[in-house]
């Protein structure tokens, strides 16, 4: 026993060796600009992030291509903080301590982002994060890419009341137990009200995480939408649990056309696990679908098939997010002349480039940005098509106007206001917010 | 000279039947032609209302292609045409006719979008115009639409169709269909309470929906009696739901089993604390995933049989890598529960990482067989094919092992181990072997339980973290070591689980259970039914 545990010393300490040898050399250049990639690849968060861990070193490369940045050349520091949430807080505090990274980019849910935020406020790095949340946050160190509550949620439940959404009278807001669905339903239910629709027609149910059996749960929605009015589901049911939900509402024979399910968190890459014709036309909403027929989206999807070597791999809104984020770093990083974080974090508010959906997305000093909103119908082949879409852009709005907490509160990260949680009412920065 | 009449005849009937119809798709055409100027949603509706107010059956064609989105504008010349997919471009077919009319590539067409507005009025219009459709479901199925979107002008066509309708089960559809039809128009209050006595027969969940809605816009005798009706309904519906958490519960009971079985015999009969239980049922269902790339790939008339082919060869990939795991690892640690459970955690997490490099970490897509799909009635109880099959391979996959292990000279072996080693040792039983190959069973099981539960679960490198902890549980709670226990256990498991979800939603309910397992091992620590034997009490 004694001697295979000192080979196992050896072995680590040869390992330890082998490891430091490898980030040596990168350590001693200084001639790159260090961005890190602070996404899961192993973990139950791996089957999202790994895909945004992969088009970062896609952008990165493609923008080494164009000869780097301020004449150096980009270089991405990878880590995995393996689905761990507090690993998320010590990968975050590794990368700007040790790597001196110019950025990051990372995270995927809510929890881990809340894990990292005092690391990037404490050491003064940007992190950006591509993926639709609750909102009820503004960071300065944080630039939020992906949608807020107003920019998916709301625009959602306004398209099912139109006249081309069915004009839905009774809701069911299904959700998975955390942060994201919880906020996201309270933010809805108080929308809906303010609609005039009663407590009686609003359900609001909440499962586990990876829950796999759905039986009971889309008996009580079929119940539930046999009371005569036009019923729908609006979902925030997170990864895993949507293949087991979509397989036994396609076998329980719910169509869409009776009771339409609108997802927020079903992007091409879920639906990539499923087989799609029994759920053709429940819907999504999104600032970007695959589908999106513009040229820039048509280059995206060709040189991401061409990276990836694996032309079937789908596209995602996520994805986007992180194209324009990094886009708008990298112009950031040249309106500043410096990669220091401080100043870049200044010269980003305002920032515009150009989106995958044929428009220009902006940073608004609320370090959130400016997106179109599409509802997208499934398809029999495992692609949305969009079905309607906000006529112009919507601002992200931080802090929900539906939300007695949070309805006087903005932020304003530019001098001399500086401030991400101010108070319109009391005139004071520093409100009150949820979490 | 009959003959030659028969002839003459048919040959006069076909003319017949061909020249209104001629005349008719000579109407039709400039409507159709109408799609290729509509620019949104609501223009494509107007023109499919203009179709359906035809009445002319020759709509169908045209209208479920576009339900389907498989109508096209030509962009060269605007024509519009049913499109199929072909081999690497789009066949053009006459909307009509269905002919064949042109090839063309998907680049010079526009495919005619569609909601599910439009898909809603294309159904219902679709359904007045095959109530004397000659396939018997779709009459069916045009009747359950027409039951669903009552119009008072659907009174006469019915009234029409019941008059010729054959089939028993279609002819009671369009009675319910017409009778929802009549409650909408305005008949006198005899027929109307006629036709709530019709829908309350039929005492489902459309059925209430539709009295619902009756009641509120109702006076008098109809209201009293639509109220009545309801109430009735609902008692009866009251009495299937609690046959139905019944039935769910057996359902989930079931998917426990077959997650459990496996750990009952590695983890019951042996004792080895297999934290890598549930990669065991991910490698069964990826094992399922390879099965039918290679099928679709090459043989895809045998997709149906996919799963029976996946079956022997997911418990031979299993079982192999179980016995790898008990050859490398565990057969250093039997006696040594903590450094097992942390030996096979890693061994969990190396099976997972290798699944996610190997396949990515995304969701495979697993199909399911045409015998697993959709649902049929008993009653009011919807019961799901996938459902119905994995409870009858979970019992099968029981009664099989428990021959095995009661039966065979194998499995007397392997309970001779188990009960005192050393003397099973002293009889000449070559333990290692029979330890390695039991453990190898139980690796096997639970790649085959993989094979059902890619049907209804995630294939995903997480799939196997989803059910160890609810396998220990089924385990410890029906009594390790027993194979009868862990039947017992799952069902019950799975029954109070499900009849505990209404009422306290899924999440309380899971607690709840969790609790009550905890206080049943402080009472009864070794579950159901006790194992009696020496090893044990060691």
């Amino acid at each position: 026993m004694r001697g295979s545990f000192s080979t196992i010393t050896k072995m680590f300490s040869a390992g330890v060796l082998a490891a430091s040898l490898l980030t040596a050399p990168a350590r001693a250049a200084d001639d790159t600009i260090k961005v890190g990639i602070l996404h899961s690849l192993s973990g139950t968060m791996a089957i999202s992030e790994t895909t945004l861990k992969d088009v970062m070193l896609m952008l990165i490369e493609e923008q080494n291509a164009k000869g780097g940045l301020l004449g150096k050349k980009l270089e991405a520091v990878v880590v995995d903080p393996a689905s761990n949430w507090p690993l998320f807080a010590e990968k975050a505090r590794e990368l700007i301590s040790k790597d001196k990274v110019a950025a990051v980019f990372g995270c995927w849910t809510s929890v881990s982002r809340k894990s990292v935020l005092p690391v990037f406020s404490e050491l003064d790095n940007i992190l950006f994060y591509p993926v639709q949340y609750e909102g009820e946050e503004s960071e300065r160190n944080v630039f939020y890419t992906g949608a807020a509550p107003n920019q998916q949620a709301i625009p959602a439940v306004d398209y099912l009341m139109s006249a081309d959404g069915g004009s839905v009278k009774r809701w069911v807001l299904e959700g998975t137990d955390y942060v994201y669905p919880r906020t996201t339903n309270k933010i809805l239910e108080a929308y809906l009200k303010s609609k005039g629709v009663p407590a009686e027609d609003i359900m609001v149910n909440y499962t586990p995480f990876g829950f796999s059996d759905w039986q009971t749960e889309v008996s009580a929605i079929k119940k539930f939408g046999s009371a005569g009015k036009k019923t729908a589901v609006v979902s925030t049911v997170n990864g895993d649990a949507n293949v087991p939900f979509y397989k036994e509402l396609g076998n329980q024979g719910i169509k869409a056309e009776d009771i339409p399910v609108m997802a927020f968190s079903v992007g091409e890459e879920e639906l990539a696990g499923l087989d799609t014709a029994p759920l053709v036309g429940h819907l999504a909403a999104w600032n970007y679908f695959e589908s999106v027929d513009t040229p820039e989206n048509k280059k995206f999807i060709d040189d991401w098939h061409k990276f990836i070597k694996n032309d079937k791999r789908t596209t995602n809104d996520p994805m986007e997010a992180h194209y324009i984020g990094f886009n708008m770093w990298v112009k950031a990083v040249e309106k500043a002349g410096t990669t220091d974080p401080d100043k870049v974090i200044d010269a980003m508010v305002g920032v515009s480039v150009p989106n995958l959906t044929g428009g220009y997305s902006t940073m608004m000093p609320n370090h959130h940005i400016t997106k179109p909103v599409l509802i997208g119908e499934i398809q029999a082949d495992g692609q949305f098509e969009t079905v309607s879409q906000t006529p112009g852009l919507v601002m992200g709005d931080e802090w929900s106007d539906y939300l007695p907490d949070s309805k006087n509160l903005i932020s304003d990260w530019r001098a001399p206001l500086s401030c991400g949680n101010f108070n319109v009412a009391t005139g004071k920065c520093g409100g009150k917010g949820t979490n | 000279m009959i003959l030659l009449r028969a002839i003459w005849l048919t040959l006069l009937l076909t003319m017949a039947s061909l020249l209104p119809s001629s005349a008719a798709e000579a109407d039709l055409r400039p409507i159709i032609a109408k799609f290729a100027a509509a620019s949104n949603f609501s223009g494509t509706e107007a023109v499919v209302r203009e179709l359906a107010a035809s009445g002319d059956p020759l709509v169908e064609r045209p209208l479920s292609a576009l339900a389907d989105g498989n109508l096209y504008i030509r962009k060269a010349d605007s024509q519009v045409f049913v499109g199929k997919e072909g081999g690497d471009g789009i066949e053009l077919l006459d909307p009509l006719s269905g002919e064949k009319a042109a090839d063309a590539a998907k680049a010079d067409l526009t495919k005619i979008k569609v909601n599910n507005g439009l898909r809603r009025t294309i159904r219902d219009a679709l359904g007045t115009l095959t109530l004397r459709a000659k396939d018997a479901s779709v009459r069916l199925a045009a009747a359950a639409t027409m039951f669903k979107t009552p119009d008072a002008a659907n009174v006469g066509p019915l009234d029409a169709a019941i008059a010729a309708e054959t089939d028993p089960a279609v002819k009671t559809m369009f009675e319910q269909a017409r009778a929802a039809s009549v409650l909408v128009s305005d008949k006198p209050e005899t027929d109307k309470l006629a036709a709530i006595s019709v829908i309350e027969a039929r005492g489902d969940r459309d059925a209430l929906s539709l009295l619902t809605s009756v009641e509120a816009g109702a006076q008098g005798a109809v209201k009293n009696l639509a109220t009545a009706a309801i109430g009735h309904i609902n008692s009866t519906l009251a009495l299937w739901d609690a046959g139905q958490n019944i039935w769910y519960g057996i359902s989930l009971g079931s998917v426990l089993l077959l997650g459990a079985i496996g750990l009952a015999i590695t983890f019951g009969v042996m004792g080895v604390i297999n934290m890598a239980h549930g990669e065991m049922v991910m490698l069964g269902a990826y094992t399922t995933f390879v099965v039918q790339q290679v099928i679709r790939t090459s043989f895809p008339s045998l997709f149906d049989w996919s799963l029976v082919i996946a079956l022997p060869l997911a418990f031979l990939v299993s079982a192999l890598v179980g016995l790898v795991i008990e050859r490398g690892v565990i057969r250093f640690l039997y006696g040594r529960p903590l450094e097992t459970l942390l030996a096979t955690w890693g061994v969990s997490l190396i099976l997972q990482q290798a699944v996610r490099t190997v396949f990515g970490p995304t969701n495979q897509e697993v199909g399911n067989p045409s015998w697993m799909s959709g649902s049929f009635d008993i009653g009011q109880l919807a019961i799901t094919w996938n459902r119905l099959w994995i409870l009858v391979f979970a019992l099968l996959v029981f009664g099989v092992l428990l021959y095995v292990m009661k039966r065979t000279p194998w499995g007397l072996q392997m309970r001779a181990v188990t009960a005192n080693r050393r003397m099973a040792a002293s009889m000449g039983i070559r333990t290692p072997w029979v330890d390695a190959l039991t453990f190898a069973l139980g690796s096997g099981i639970a790649g085959i339980a993989g094979v059902a539960l890619s049907q209804i679960d995630n294939v995903s490198p997480n799939l196997g973290r989803g059910y160890i902890i609810d396998s220990f549980m089924v385990v410890v709670f029906g009594g390790v070591g027993n194979l009868w226990g862990t039947l017992v256990g799952a069902f019950s498991l799975g029954i109070v689980n499900k009849f505990l979800e209404p009422y306290a939603g899924a999440v309380l309910g899971k607690i709840v259970v969790l609790v009550l397992i905890i206080l049943f091992i402080q009472k009864r620590p070794r579950g159901l039914f006790a194992l009696k034997g020496r090893a044990v009490e060691a």
